[in-house]
């Protein structure tokens, strides 16, 4: 028993005790949540969270942090809402563009040696006004494929669990098992040694980057499909919330340690909590406040573990 | 072997930083199949020139020579790394986030494809059986969560070890430090298995009996120039100490100063179990001499806490200030004025009423500038504006100007101009004649003769302390350099 409970293995079980625990507790208070039907309306909304979640672990992962990320998710969900049901060429390119811009974000970064903190904030700006300028109110329709895929119905296991499962798997055979992927995190673990090994940093963090702009792509994309609309301020709080995600699932600011398995368990622990919040019939006034107290529940847990680590 | 061409041929290799000559025309020469040893004190230049052959720093003048290609201006790193140079630094170059066997795929990019992991983890077992047999590392495990010990093992295994890219010179620079005897002694004998088989090895190492058994040929090295070149059996630990030090350096200056009387009870004792135990008297200079890194700073700051009130083996009677060596990140506030800078460890002693007597602090900071000479139109200018030997003239203002009675200093002279260290060394002797005591941890010998007494330090621990006529290079080098089985 102690064997397997070392706290190592305890610290990456963590994120997906956490979430067992907040399922039961729910299943709990609301048996009729436990069918296919009360799953995916529990869990729809957690798709496109974690898919910005991920957005920012690749961020994370080369030390940095994108604090424009709930702003550009919004845009893109304008941009999908808008361009690409209209004139679905224009779309793509407008969609293409804005991974581009992400890409050359982490390239400024890095050459200018900037801090990721002050230009991503300021770009949140740039982002929410082009996104005004797109939808200026609160309006467009989610093109009719994207909508479909959102609300498909397979059967036996409910679409947005087979999404999180096909996310977290996808990234992690590219991230944490492919030769290219260990390079990636290497630069986040030590960027001088893995200089001296002769790969660009540069092509790095342009790469980190830019996925994490597809990522936030794919995040505006699924949150039109599940809204069929969009407005300019639809998803600013993916910001924290994508943040506290890959920190939940075990991720760390500093030192290329991340998880996607554990990103996209984070994620959908956040986008429950609110849930079980509302299943205590707590004050919506309050759901913010306890959905902190939750976070850092979690994230003092691990501090314990580790805590404990460090001593053996 | 002697007949091939050598393998690295480095010609008059000069290179400065700054003011400070780190390497003033070196030649030096590896032949294929041999190790060569590499021996010198703190600041003698070894780094600098195996920073040259990795390519990590370009030489201001000088050529280098691999396998008969000459260097140009494009070498770096991975230039080094296609002519077969690999090297193990001091400082651990493994990525912490990633396993034994990834960390093997960051230096060889030709291991890709479906299977990496497998092959990957293959090479690295194989090549960590083949140096350390018994090791009990297994290549999947995080390296965060490997002792200092095994990370050290893995990346001497990685730098051996070979997939499709040649390999024919590894430089190992200070290997051992962190390995146990069994260990240590399992790499030597892989080295020699290495040489045998046509491959080069430099190493460096404090371990002068290690450095004796590995090598062929020893070079050593002092201020910035090669003054031994020789084969390694015509070498003894005595003749390795001897021409590592300043033979002709006016030793008589040694013990100038020591005899001080010691008055009243010690400001600062370390715990009495210590074979040399720590005690610091009112009045005093004391040394802190040894290879730098081995537990002088950790020693001072440990000396600092118990002045704050920490509790531990370590007594400390009076308030004690610190002179931080390393200016940018441990001294300066950058965007302050001299002044400010200096009386940031005054303001209690500096208060009036509820705020601050800026006017008391002027003053003072007039006389501290002509005592100390600090050389500025205005003590209100940014502290940047000063060059870096008056700025840690500031440093030292700011630490005396303070009521401590114990003053820390952290290898203070870093990067200072020789004008600025002769003013500080009457400051500090007028300082210990007012009854402060100081302690002063230094890379540079001579700086050792302006003390009473020295304590050497070697892995952590004080290994001698010496004064009076005892007090001299050969000694503090031979107890910095001692061997286990010496």
């Amino acid at each position: 028993m102690a064997r397997f409970l070392t706290p190592k293995a305890l610290r990456t079980l963590l994120p997906a005790l956490s979430l067992a625990a907040l399922l039961a507790a729910i299943f709990y208070l609301q048996p009729r949540t436990m069918s296919y039907f009360g799953l995916n309306l529990l869990l729809n909304l957690a798709v496109p969270i974690a898919l910005a979640t991920i957005a920012q672990m690749f961020i994370l992962c080369v030390n940095d942090l994108d604090l424009s990320l709930g702003a550009f998710v919004s845009l893109t969900a304008c941009i999908t809402a808008t361009w690409l049901n209209d004139t679905p060429l224009l779309g793509v390119l407008a969609l293409a563009a804005c991974v581009v811009a992400y890409g050359a974000l982490g390239a400024l970064i890095h050459l200018r040696n900037l801090p990721s903190i002050v230009v991503t904030l300021g770009m949140s700006f740039v982002w929410t006004g082009i996104a005004v300028l797109i939808l200026p109110t609160p309006g467009g329709s989610a093109p009719e494929w994207i909508r479909t895929l959102m609300t498909l119905k397979p059967s036996l296991v409910p679409f947005p669990i087979i999404a999180s499962v096909v996310i977290a798997l996808v990234v992690h055979i590219g991230l944490m098992r492919s030769a290219a992927g260990t390079v990636l995190r290497g630069a986040g673990g030590n960027p001088k040694s893995v200089e001296r090994a002769g790969w660009s940093l540069l092509r790095v963090k342009v790469t980190m980057f830019s996925l994490a702009g597809l990522f936030g792509v794919f995040s505006g994309m699924a949150l039109v499909g599940l809204t069929t609309s969009a407005d300019a301020n639809i998803a600013l709080r993916y910001t924290l919330l994508s943040i506290a995600g890959g920190i939940l699932g075990g991720g760390e600011f500093v030192g290329g340690r991340v998880s996607p398995v554990g990103a996209v368990i984070g994620a959908i622990t956040l986008a429950l909590a609110g849930s079980f919040l509302s299943f205590l019939r707590l004050n919506p006034d309050w759901q913010i406040g306890a959905q902190g107290a939750i976070l850092i529940l979690v994230l003092a847990l691990r501090l314990l573990v580790s805590s404990r680590e460090r001593r053996i | 072997m002697q007949s091939a061409a050598p393998l690295v041929k480095m010609s008059g290799v000069e290179k400065n930083f700054g003011a400070a000559r780190a390497l003033t025309g070196v030649d030096f020469e590896v032949n294929r199949g041999s190790c060569v040893g590499l021996v010198g004190h703190n600041g003698a230049g070894k780094s600098t020139l195996m920073n040259v052959l990795s390519g990590v720093i370009l030489p201001d003048e000088g050529e280098v020579q691999i396998g008969g290609v000459l260097l140009d201006n494009g070498y770096d790193p991975a230039g080094a790394a296609r002519h077969g140079v690999r090297s193990v630094f001091q400082e651990l170059s493994l990525c912490p986030n990633l396993t034994v066997a990834e960390n093997l795929r960051i230096s060889h990019p030709s291991i890709k494809g479906i299977g990496w992991r497998k092959a990957a983890r293959k090479v690295i077992l194989d090549e960590l059986d083949r140096i350390f047999p018994g090791h009990g590392i297994s290549p999947d495990t995080e390296v965060s969560s490997l002792s200092i010990a095994r990370r050290q093992m893995v990346e001497i295994a990685r730098a051996f070890s070979s997939v499709t890219s040649k390999i024919e010179l590894v430089i190992l620079d200070e290997p051992t430090s962190s390995l146990d005897q069994n260990s240590a002694a399992q790499l030597v004998d892989f080295v020699r298995q290495f040489v045998g088989k046509g491959g080069s090895v430099i190493l460096i190492s404090h371990l002068l009996g290690e450095i004796l058994d590995a090598s062929d040929k020893i070079v050593v090295m002092r201020d910035g120039r090669s003054v031994a070149v020789d084969e390694a059996r015509n070498f003894d630990r005595a003749r390795l100490v001897r021409d590592m030090g300043d033979v002709l350096a006016e030793n008589s200056e040694f013990g100038a100063r020591s005899g001080a009387k010691r008055e009243g009870p010690p400001v600062v004792t370390g715990p009495a179990e210590d074979e040399h135990q720590l005690v610091l008297y009112p009045g005093e200079i004391v040394g802190f001499a040894g290879l730098s890194g081995h537990g002088q700073t950790e020693m001072l700051v440990r000396i600092f806490e118990a002045a704050q009130g920490a509790r531990g083996p370590i007594v400390a009677t009076d308030r004690a200030a610190f002179v931080a060596g390393d200016r940018q990140t441990d001294g300066i506030f950058p965007l302050w004025s001299i002044t400010q800078n200096i009386f940031v460890s005054s303001l209690e002693r500096l208060k009036k009423g509820l705020s601050f007597d800026f006017e008391r602090a002027e003053r003072e900071a007039q006389d501290w500038q002509s005592r100390l000479s600090v050389r500025t139109p205005d003590m209100g200018n940014n502290i940047l504006s000063l060059s870096g030997g008056n700025q840690q003239k500031a440093l030292f203002a700011r630490a005396l100007g303070s009521d401590a009675g114990i003053v820390l200093m952290d290898d203070p002279m870093r990067g200072v101009d020789v004008g600025t260290k002769q003013e500080v060394y009457e400051i500090l002797a007028e300082e210990a004649a007012n009854g402060r005591a100081l302690i002063w941890y230094t890379t540079e010998t001579d700086e050792l003769k302006h003390c009473d007494r020295v304590y050497v330090f070697r892995e952590g621990k004080i290994v001698a302390e010496l004064s009076g006529d005892a007090l001299n290079e050969a000694n503090i080098l031979g107890a910095s350099f001692e061997k286990e089985d010496a």
